[in-house]
Formats: structure tokens, sequence, C-alpha cells
């Protein structure tokens, strides 16, 4: 099937796996409002004694995502007429939907039985949860900057309001607070740069800036300063230093499995627009003058700074929020790099970390009984012996993080680096080496601690549980990162092949630099 | 005309950046907000002067955009006025700001 955006009827067929998702979170929300079973009513003997009457909708939202899966697929046999539309329908889109998908299928197995513990809303949950993912798709999908402006508010306003969720939890109500001002704070500085490139270039479309850029016809200063309004934007949602204040008191206070859905999701879908903004908008050399050095002095700085305030965490969540900003400065990297092997090399990345992130966060959940507490480095000694099996997942995820060899972390960051090597970028390439070698000491500490430490008490570990949709999620993470990290070769195959033909209509760092 | 209406509008982007970051008060920053984004829907109206229509058509999209934001942002200070009774965020210390 071939789409010709003249045609206005076609952008519902680019659009149906975002309509599916959005129509389908609206029954989830109503499902959730009608239910005949307030959390608040209900008692342990009602439903299932894990998750009550809240796994039917947990289920609903599943399958929800399940059929947006079916239409993403749908969409590999759609073409379009030029390259130029507002919604692109190109590989690159429908790989990051993946990862979305993926992050937000995750993020509703690891919630079941923790919003049932903690009596939240479970319709307005998952429903939220499938709205941000929708913001996300838009966000991938989008070749206008107006339409990533959209994409990126429908999916931050869903995540402020998940942040805050927990209305009983003082903790949650200060992170969303947090992050709803900072969040957007920075979502006026992205939007003052849309309308300086606007101003520029006459265009929000992203190849019509491209096109604008390449020929010169821009106003370098209203251009440059744009540049730099959208980076401060963008580092904002991926969390690069020294945007990334708000990222661990965040991380900490928003519920859980909140914390692991925006932590690999919302830092996916802002680099995927980040990048297609970057790559395709303002990819000519002259442009790339103007943010290489921005970038690299980004990426330098979150990889070092990331990583030494990480060390001395003794939270774990809090340890997390600093390794997901550490994983912010890798990442940016691959931007820094800006050619076709690190932005395939962005595309593994993102999906291996969504996969160990969220698997990581996921026994997190389970130590800490699926509520807040028992959230400290020591409470997790002798964990490893108590309950092997979720220990060597533990150890295995942090591996991952970490980027030991065999896990597809390591495969990960190995593309990474080649792509900085594509560009000549010997420097940043030695940054990324050392501060993960830094990053190795507060992984390994918590596995230390799992197993080479004695419990603090008897029975400590006696009531950590882990339901059966939270160890299909265990089990999916971990034979994934294992099978990407042996065989990475399809999964890069696959990154390659989407980002294939991405920059081509620009003309401009993909093609040029191989 | 358009360069007077982006010097005003640059001028008040700065004065809402600077009510962000100097005033303590959860709901005068969420008023510097909205001050920013006004001046960014005043940057488009200038510019559609010089480039057509299109950017009086995202004011629409910032204005409407703008509008569920504070519907979820108020919602947020209310429930967090509930737990604290102060909308000044330095009375909040759970986590560091």
């Amino acid at each position: 099937m071939t789409l010709d955006f003249s045609r206005n009827l076609d952008y519902f067929w680019a659009l149906l796996p975002e309509i599916v998702l959005s129509v389908w979170a609206m029954v989830v929300l109503v499902a959730g409002v009608s239910g005949r079973h307030r959390p608040g009513q209900r008692t342990d003997s009602e439903g299932d004694p894990d998750f009550g009457q809240g796994a039917t909708l947990g289920w609903l939202a599943l399958a929800g995502i399940l059929v947006a899966g079916f239409f993403n697929g749908w969409l590999y046999g759609v073409t379009e007429v030029g390259h130029t539309s507002m919604i692109a329908v190109d590989h690159f889109r429908l790989f990051a939907n993946w990862i979305f998908l993926l992050a937000g299928a995750l993020a509703i197995l690891i919630s079941f039985s923790y919003v049932y513990r903690q009596r939240l809303q479970v319709g307005e949950f998952y429903g939220l949860i499938l709205l941000a993912i929708t913001g996300m798709m838009f966000m991938a999908a989008a070749r206008d900057l107006i339409v990533i402006f959209l994409g990126l508010e429908v999916m931050s306003i869903s995540v402020y309001a998940l942040t805050a969720f927990n209305r009983r939890d003082r903790k949650s109500g200060e992170a969303g607070l947090k992050y709803f001002l900072l969040g957007a704070f920075s979502t006026g500085f992205l939007l003052y740069g849309i309308a300086l490139v606007y101003g520029a270039t006459g265009s929000t479309n992203v190849v019509a800036i491209g096109a604008s850029v390449a020929n010169g016809t821009a106003r370098t200063g209203l251009l440059t300063v744009g540049i730099a309004l959208l980076t401060i934007g963008f580092a904002f949602k991926v969390s690069a230093v020294p945007f990334h204040m708000w990222t661990p008191d965040v991380y900490e206070g928003a519920p859980a499995p909140v914390t692991a859905f925006m932590s690999a999701a919302v830092k996916a879908a802002a680099f995927v627009a980040f990048l297609r903004v970057f790559l395709v908008g303002f990819d000519a050399a002259t442009t790339y003058d103007i943010w290489y050095p921005i970038m690299w002095w980004l990426a330098a700085i979150t990889m070092v700074v990331a990583n030494l305030i990480a060390l001395v965490q003794s939270n774990v969540k809090r340890m997390l929020a600093y390794s997901s900003i550490a994983h912010a400065g890798y990442l940016l990297v691959a931007l820094t790099a800006a050619n076709a092997t690190a932005a395939a090399g962005m595309l593994f990345y993102l999906l291996v970390y969504t996969l160990m992130n969220i698997g990581a966060f996921a026994v997190v959940i389970a130590v800490s009984h699926q509520s807040e507490e028992r959230l400290q480095i020591e409470d997790y000694a002798g964990f490893g012996w108590s309950n092997p099996l979720l220990g060597v997942l533990l150890t295995i995820f942090l591996l991952s993080l970490a980027g030991f060899p065999g896990t597809g972390g390591f495969m990960g960051k190995i593309y990474l680096l080649q792509g900085a090597a594509d560009s000549g970028l010997w420097v940043l390439s030695v940054i990324l080496v050392l501060s993960t070698m830094v990053s190795y000491w507060y992984y390994l500490r918590v596995a230390w601690f799992m197993w080479m430490r004695e419990p603090v008490s008897e029975g400590q570990h006696d009531l950590v549980t882990a339901p059966l949709p939270m160890r299909l999620a265990l089990v999916a993470s971990v034979a994934l990162i294992l099978y990407m990290g042996i065989f990475p070769s399809s999964a890069l195959g696959f990154a390659q092949a989407s980002v294939h033909g991405l920059g081509s209509l620009g003309g401009g760092l993909l093609g040029l630099r191989p | 005309m358009v360069v007077a209406s982006m010097i005003l509008s640059a001028l008040l982007f700065v004065v809402g950046t600077l009510g962000v970051l100097i005033r303590r008060n959860a709901i005068i920053m969420f008023l510097s907000i909205e001050l920013q984004l006004n001046a960014v829907n005043l940057a488009f109206v200038a510019l559609s002067r010089v480039w057509g229509i299109e950017g009086q058509i995202f004011v629409f999209f910032v204005m409407t955009v703008a509008a569920a934001e504070a519907a979820v942002g108020l919602a947020i200070i209310i429930s967090i006025f509930r737990h604290y009774e102060t909308v000044n965020v330095n009375n909040f210390n759970l986590l560091k700001w």
C-alpha cells in the first residue's frame, strides 16, 4: 500500500497504531471508572489475591499494546510518496515504536501487584501509560516540529500525572510537582527554539528546514539561538547534565513502575525525536559546526558527572536514576557522532537499555515488597542467597547496565563506540570507556551486597514476591538481553536497516560521513 | 514591526524564565511558565507576517496544550497542597530541590 499525503485520508492509515492506542486508552479509562469495584472498598478476599480486580484492566491494556503492535507491523508493508510529509512512514519510526510498545508492555506487567498493594486507580494508571506511549509514537513519527511538540506534550502530561499518581504519598506528589514545573519550563525553551527555527527557515517541517539550511537561505543568527534552545529543551527531557537536576528526585519519588517506564521510554522518545531533528533538519555541515561542540560537551559532562555522583548513592532507586543520566551521556555520544552507524547503534542501545533498565527496576520493586520501602542498598544484603533466581536476574541486569561482555549492554556500547570512531571522536570514546569502568563500581556494589553480605536480620527477604506477570516481564527481558549480547547481529542488522534512508533527503551528514 | 515584536517576545520570555528561577511559589512559577508560552505565541504571530499563516495556526496548538498542561499542573499543585498546606516549594523537603 502506498500512501500519498495529498489525500488527507491517508494520514488515517499512517497513524493507525497511534489511533488504536489512544482509543484503547480511553476504553481502559472508562472501564476503570465504570467498574463496580472501587479501590477503597476492595478487600483481599475479592479477585486474585495478588492483584485484585485490577488485573483485568491490566490485561486489557496489554491487549491494546498488542493490537497497536500488530498495526505497527502492518505499517512495514506501507510506503509513502515523497519523504517530506508531516508524518513519517519509515522504518526508523517503526523501530522506535517497538521500543515504546515493549517498554509500555513491560511497565504494565511489572505494575500489576504494585498498583494493587498501593491501592492506585488502575483504570487511570494503565490508561495514562497507553496515552504516554501514544505521545511517544507521535514523537517518533513526527517530521514536523509542531507534531514533535504535540507528541512531547501528550507524553509529558501523561507522565506528570503518573509521577504524582500516588496521592497518599507525599514523595510522589512532590516528585510530580517538581517534574511538572521543570518539564513545563523546558517545554517553554523547546517551543521558543521551534519559533526561532521557524523564523530562520520559514518552515517547521524538518525536511524543509534541512533544505533551507543546506542551500544557505536560513538566517544564521536566529538559527543558532534556535538550535541552542532546542538543545536545551531536549537535554531536559533526556536528562543530560547540567539539565538533570530533576531526574534523581523525580525518579526517587515517583511510583517505581512509573520510574521504570519513564527512565526507559521517555528517554527513548526524546532521543528519537532529537536524532531526527538534528540529523535530518540540521545536518548541513555549517549547522553541524554550530551544534557539534554543544553536543560534545553535553555528552562528556553528562558521562563524567553522572557516573561520579552515582558512586556515592545509597538509595538504589536514586542510584539507578544517576545511572540513567549516565546512559543518556553514552547516547549523546552517538548523537555527536551523527553518522549512520551511530544512529543504528543508538536504536540498538535504546532497545537494550529499555530491557535491562525495566528488568532491574522490576527486581527493585519485588525487593521493596511491591511498594516504596526497602530501597537502601543494605536491604539487598544476602538477597542473592535467599532468592537465588531474582538475585541472578538482578545481577545479569546490573552487569548489562555496566556493559559486561556477553550481555546486550556490552554490544550496545561497542556499537556506540564504533559510531564515535567512525566520526573520529577519540576523546569522547575514551571518556565513554573510562566512565563505564567507573560505573562498574556502583553496579557491582549492589551485586556484592546481594551475594557477599550476610542478611541484616533473620527472614529479611521472606516477603519478597514476584507474581506471574512480573516473572513474565523478567524472563522476557533477560532472554532478550542475553540473546542480543551473544547474537547481536540480527538486532543490529534490524537497527541498521531501520536508519537506512533516514537522512537521505537532507543529503547531509548521514550520507557524507558513512 | 516584526523586529519589535520579536524583541518584546524575547523580553517576555526572559521575564518568564527569571520568574521561574527566582520565585518560590509553585503557582507563580507556573504563571511564569505560561508567560514563556505566551512569549512564544507572540513570536509565532509576529513571524507569520513574514512566513505566512502557518505561524498563527501553531498558536492555537500551543494554547490548547497550555490549557491541558494547566489542568494537570493545578491538579498536582492541589494534591500536594493537601499534604503540606502550602505551595511554597522551599517547604517541600522530602526530596532535595
